[in-house]
């Protein structure tokens, strides 16, 4: 377990080296998760320490959020004077993302399968 | 008596151990009313454990930077398990390669309409630019939602609120909507809740079935990196960040 968190660390820190370095408009965890994902195809798959760590963390992911969320005490101001908006937006575009996802990927689907079946022919 | 009290509340309030505890303990109670509520998505975890922290700083009067001397211990994390969600992806890498194109299809216009009806939106009924741009990556996972709002000038801490609120809306509408428009395959379904509502989303999705829950986790990964790739790089291209 330490094994993989000190992986997953120096990948994190190569991530924001580059970030700052090459001046990426990026957060620096993408590109270590870019990284990450780039090693894991060139040597065919994650250690089980890896793996089992990496489901550790993601299990609980939602523990994460917690701090953060709290700080909605800092924008109390700004969510009482701007509620409106916020709760519009959310929810109408939380529903037309839902909606145009599905809709293309069933399009792409469709044509897709069609294809693969006229090539059995 | 009282003045004992309020020593030793002084002196827990300067370390950070309180903030790290009380964390932790709202989310064990906060999980525990999930479970017991049989995972009801507006019992979502973070919300609750949110709520009774905010109602525990606020009647003890405490400062949210005293709280977060402690908590960001657990923040800290979200870095590494950014990091972390490339080993789920690359075991889904077979599924990803074989449906490469529906996928890239879905994506692409799934990521496009989060970010730009939520910016539209909030633009048309007046929200202010800093709102707007908290507001954009509210579907993708928090801790790049938190990483592209603090790039561009927003505000982390609002956006996560932001995100959490997302992914609940997204748990609670998605089954009705798949249901309505007739979308059938569970590979379709869970990745479009993925993609519109991230981790909370993807917790949804696996109760339809295991197949949905794996493409929603692939549609959270996903959308993570596209958000993370192509917002800043749209926002840079069309002027906005000058």
């Amino acid at each position: 377990m330490i094994g993989a968190i000190t992986v997953l660390l120096i990948y994190q820190l190569i991530g924001e080296s580059l970030v700052v370095a090459l001046g990426l408009p990026v957060p620096g965890p993408v590109v270590g998760m870019l990284l990450l994902f780039l090693t894991l195809l060139l040597r065919g798959g994650a250690s089980p320490d890896l793996r089992d760590t990496a489901q550790g963390i993601l299990q609980h992911l939602s523990l994460l959020f917690v701090p953060a969320g709290v700080g909605v005490m800092l924008h109390a101001g700004r969510v009482a004077s701007e509620w409106l908006p916020i709760l519009v937006a959310l929810l109408l575009s939380t529903v037309a993302t839902i909606l145009v996802t599905a809709v293309t990927m069933n399009l792409a689907l469709a044509r897709v399968e069609k294809g693969a079946s006229r090539d059995d022919e | 008596m009282t003045s004992s009290l309020e020593d030793i509340w002084v002196y827990l309030a300067a370390t950070p151990l309180l903030g790290l505890t009380l964390t932790l303990v709202a989310y064990q109670i906060a999980y525990w009313l999930y479970v017991r509520g049989g995972m009801h998505p507006l019992l979502n975890p973070v919300l609750v454990a949110v709520a009774l922290l905010v109602t525990g700083l606020t009647v003890t009067d405490t400062r949210y930077q005293t709280y977060f001397d402690g908590a960001q211990f657990v923040h800290f994390l979200l870095g590494p398990a950014t990091v972390a969600l490339a080993v789920p992806l690359y075991a889904q890498f077979g599924k990803l390669r074989r449906l490469l194109l529906p996928l890239v299809a879905g994506l692409l216009a799934g990521a496009t309409t989060a970010v730009g009806s939520a910016v539209v939106v909030g633009w048309l009924l007046g929200a202010s630019r800093q709102t707007l741009l908290s507001l954009a990556p509210k579907s993708i996972t928090t801790p790049v939602a938190m990483g592209i709002a603090e790039k561009l000038g927003g505000l982390p801490s609002l956006t996560a609120v932001l995100v959490v609120s997302t992914g609940v809306l997204g748990a609670v509408v998605a089954k009705s909507i798949l249901d309505a428009i007739r979308i059938s395959a569970d590979s379709v379904r869970g990745f479009a809740i993925g993609v519109a509502a991230h981790g909370i989303g993807t917790a949804r999705a696996f109760q339809i079935s295991e197949e949905a829950g794996a493409f929603a986790g692939l549609g959270m990964g996903l959308n993570a990196l596209a958000t993370a790739l192509l917002f800043p790089a749209a926002y840079h291209a069309f002027g906005f960040g000058g």
